[in-house]
């Protein structure tokens, strides 16, 4: 039997929206994200209610490998949200990635054009740690002086990804870091670096 | 849907809200950045606010505080309106107090008292494009803003000193977001300018007509455009308000008859109620 | 004394109130029905589909009288409606040639398959007063009804002209969907689909006058009128799940096919090109100023040099809405006081600065000053 989306569609996707919307608001903040959903593994409730608040007919979403290989993971998405379930990152509005240390490198997806940076994805990497007490140093817009962020597991390059990233603002994708209950983002305008 | 009036939580459908939720999420991740996006027709006519209702219909929920304001003013006839239709298509409640809104909408003035950071301040944009008056073509405009080209905007400013003595741009005075995108900041006096940079709430800003929507994140650079030997400097008046005795606000002119006479109070009537409530009186209030 | 302006809310109520008596006008004189307006005011009901975009005589003909006859406020009443209406997805293309006619001429050739056929115009009307119509009557009976022009033998006027090459073929159908202009936000350039969409919405009185200035020499394009159709088509649609047409219903529609001046090349031998107009009901001036302007904004396609307001896309495209148009005017009528301060406050400091500059005896520097701020 298909999991059942959001219980108050228009209430649930609007919190999450929010949640989100703080979070890449405040790079380095962890916010609350409550779905009260139960999707087909590997889809995390939290990569389930981003996208379901998120995605539709206009905005395709891309699965990583563990995503793609379950049938009632699209089967989900697709009944849920509408969205076309894409192959080609590039053609992603926002890509589910459910095993974040296997996170493909950001070329593949959209980065914009100069005319259009806005033309770029936002990926979701689903985490199990977060904490704004320890790890990367941030600072840039939404951040007051500096803050802190660390997510595990994330691929040892990171940093790295995440500093080229950000070199070429204003094209580049943005970053939702997904844990349980929680929501962190980095967008493409935040500075990071190692601690 | 809501039996009673018929239509979606804040009027927009579920799709449309999306449509917004996403441009505003990219918005935010390029600050001062104007993104497209498919504005629709709305109940009110184009020019009264149609970008700034859907961008407020688009993050509203049921626990949010709206205010609306308009010439810095809860009572003036559209912010009324706005405010009204909130209330009756999302039932959410509202306030005339700056300090207890979760979502402020906007027309033409920032609140005089500081916002935090639970904060939101929706603006009402008509012309988003910085450089539209210089350039009148989207296409040489989108070209400029992508090779951050805007020696434009400062040959304009300085035909402005060597004509008048001074930068003649009283509203809507541009603004570099973040280092990057020169903005408009929406035809607020630029009085509150200053009040962008560095401001613990979110700001979002709504152009419906021109179909943009941009943002500037909290805590974000915002510095108004200037010259060495003609540095930014904002509106100053010789004299306080004549309610609340309020120094350093931006003050209405009313014209009191036809001999010239006249008096100066604030343009944000919750800031001035509050001070009055305080117990601060202006010369006018202690006549009258 | 200050009178600080409150009871802005009183005030909405008590205008909206003013607004619906007024409507109403002296309730000595029987209240309009819908019905009236559908039948009687068809052509105003028309434009107001065209330019709202939806399709329906009497949710149009209900805007009209919600408006009290404003015409744009009715278009603004239909396009809010349309807003909120779901979308099931789009019809299949309407087949114009299929057209059951009810009106057909065509300027480029004295007669033709299938005939000129007048129908209801106002063409050769002698613009005098009918008086009697004041007087209610007897409804009017046509003396000699016109056949309607069998469709299948009257083939479009530009299809004749391309069996023999004289026309551009219009561009094949490469499957890919026409975008929307209500639903993606305007991106220029605009492809021809898009810039049609425009027109289609677009205040009748601006095209018309973009269209007349193609004329008088801003961006001639050579007009003629291959063929002007009025009449009902078939809209037929195919949902998904059952993945072949079904009929929804019929429409009245005008279509305008302008026959524009010719191009060739070394490559190309000389053809017409083409002008497209279609507006629902009976439309005949918006379509034939359609036609005109969508043949002037093709020019940057067709080699020509661009440079008459008509063939300027972002000029035609940002202007041509009425709602727009006017929702930006009239907002001038709100508060702008704010504003208006920070204006003021400049200009007397200007004024203060010039009055202290004529009191000073001059100095060199300062009379240039003076100079460039006069």
């Amino acid at each position: 039997m298909l999991a059942r989306g959001f219980a108050d569609p228009v209430h649930n996707a609007q919190r999450v929206f929010r949640a989100v919307m703080d979070a890449l608001a405040r790079p380095g903040t962890i916010q609350a994200l409550a779905t009260g959903l139960a999707p087909p593994a590997p889809l995390t409730p939290e990569l389930a209610a981003v996208a379901l608040a998120l995605a539709d007919a206009d905005a395709p979403l891309w699965l990583d490998a563990g995503l793609a290989e379950s049938p009632a993971v699209a089967e989900f998405l697709r009944f849920h949200t509408g969205a076309r379930i894409t192959d080609d990152p590039a053609e992603a509005a926002f890509a589910l990635v459910s095993d974040a240390a296997a996170c493909p490198t950001f070329d593949a997806f959209a980065q914009g054009t100069p005319a259009y940076p806005d033309r770029s994805a936002t990926l979701v990497l689903a985490v199990s740690d977060l904490s704004d007490r320890e790890g990367w140093h941030l600072d840039g817009p939404g951040i007051r002086d500096s803050a802190r962020l660390a997510a595990s597991p994330l691929p040892a390059d990171m940093p790295a990804r995440l500093a080229r990233n950000h070199a070429g603002f204003p094209q580049g994708i943005d970053l939702i870091l997904a844990a349980p209950g929680r929501v962190a983002a980095l967008p493409r305008s935040t500075r990071v670096q190692e601690g | 849907m809501n039996a009673e009036t018929g239509y979606n939580f804040a009027y927009l459908d579920e799709g449309t809200k999306r449509m917004i939720r996403r441009a505003i999420l990219k918005a935010i991740a390029i600050p001062g950045y104007q993104v497209p996006f498919a504005s629709r027709e709305m109940p009110m006519p184009y020019g009264w606010g149609t970008g700034g209702v859907q961008v407020t219909a688009a993050i509203l929920g049921r626990s949010d505080v709206l205010k609306v304001i308009d010439q810095g003013s809860d009572d003036t006839t559209n912010a009324v309106s706005i405010r009204a239709f909130f209330a009756r298509t999302a039932d959410v409640a509202v306030t005339t107090r700056t300090r207890e809104a979760t979502v402020i909408q906007t027309r033409h003035r920032i609140p005089e008292a500081p916002l935090h950071e639970a904060q939101v301040l929706v603006y009402q944009v008509p012309i988003p494009e910085p450089l539209r008056f210089l350039e009148p073509r989207e296409t040489e405009t989108r070209q400029l803003h992508a090779l951050a080209e805007y020696g434009l905007m400062h040959v304009k400013l300085y035909e402005d000193i060597a004509r008048h003595g001074h930068i003649a741009t009283t509203y809507a005075y541009p603004v570099e977001v973040a280092g990057r995108y020169v903005m408009d900041p929406s035809p607020t006096p630029k009085f509150d300018n200053p009040k962008m940079d560095d401001c613990p709430a979110l700001q979002l800003f709504g152009a419906g007509r021109e179909k943009r929507i941009y943002a500037v994140p909290p805590h974000t650079r915002v510095r108004s455009l200037d010259f060495e030997d003609h540095p930014f400097r904002v509106q100053t008046f010789d004299r306080p308000c004549a309610l609340c005795g309020a120094d350093g606000v931006y003050l209405d002119e009313v014209l009191l008859d036809d001999a010239g006479g006249r008096m100066f109070v604030c343009s944000d009537t919750d800031h001035c109620e509050e001070r009055r409530a305080d117990g601060h009186v202006g010369m006018e209030a202690a006549h009258a | 004394m200050y009178v600080a302006v409150k009871g802005g809310e009183a005030a909405i109520a008590n205008a909206h109130r003013l607004l619906a008596e007024t409507r109403r006008g002296d309730t000595s004189v029987p209240e309009l029905s819908v019905a009236q307006i559908r039948e009687q005011m068809a052509l105003l009901v028309d434009r107001v589909m065209t330019e709202g975009s939806l399709h329906d005589p009497d949710l149009a003909a209900l805007a009209l009288k919600q408006a009290r006859g404003d015409l744009i406020e009715a278009v603004f009443l239909v396009r809010a409606y349309r807003t909120t209406l779901p979308r099931f997805g789009a019809s299949e293309p309407v087949e114009t040639g299929a057209m059951s006619l009810r009106r057909r001429i065509s300027a480029t050739y004295k007669d033709l398959p299938g005939g000129q056929v007048l129908g209801p115009t106002f063409d050769y009307t002698h613009r005098l007063i009918d008086f009697a119509l004041a007087a209610e009557g007897e409804a009017p009976v046509a003396a000699e009804a016109e056949p309607l022009a069998d469709a299948a033998h009257a083939p479009r006027v530009t299809d004749l002209l391309g069996r023999d090459g004289l026309i551009e073929p219009s561009a094949p159908d490469d499957g890919t969907p026409p975008g929307d202009l209500t639903r993606e936000p305007l991106d220029f350039p605009a492809d021809r689909a898009l810039r049609l969409q425009a027109l289609a919405r677009g205040d009748e009185g601006f095209v018309l006058a973009l269209g007349y200035s193609t004329q008088r020499g801003y961006g001639r394009t050579h007009p003629f009128v291959g063929e002007i159709r009025v009449g009902t088509v078939a809209v037929e649609f195919v949902p998904e799940e059952l993945g072949f047409s079904v009929p929804l219903g019929e429409i009245d529609l005008t279509e305008c096919q302008m026959v524009n001046q010719f191009h060739g090349s070394a490559e190309v031998p000389p053809q017409f090109t083409r002008g497209y107009g279609l507006a629902f009901g009976q439309s005949e001036r918006k379509a034939m100023a359609m036609a005109l302007v969508d043949r002037a904004l093709r020019a940057e396609e067709l080699g020509e040099p661009v440079g008459a307001p008509a063939q300027d896309q972002e000029f035609v495209l940002a202007h041509c809405d009425a709602l727009q148009a006017t929702g930006f005017v009239e907002h001038l009528k709100l508060p702008h006081y704010v504003d208006f301060q920070a204006e003021l406050e400049l200009v007397r400091r200007l004024r203060a600065e010039h009055a202290a500059r004529h009191a000073a005896p001059k100095a060199g520097t300062e009379a240039e000053m003076q100079e460039a701020a006069e």
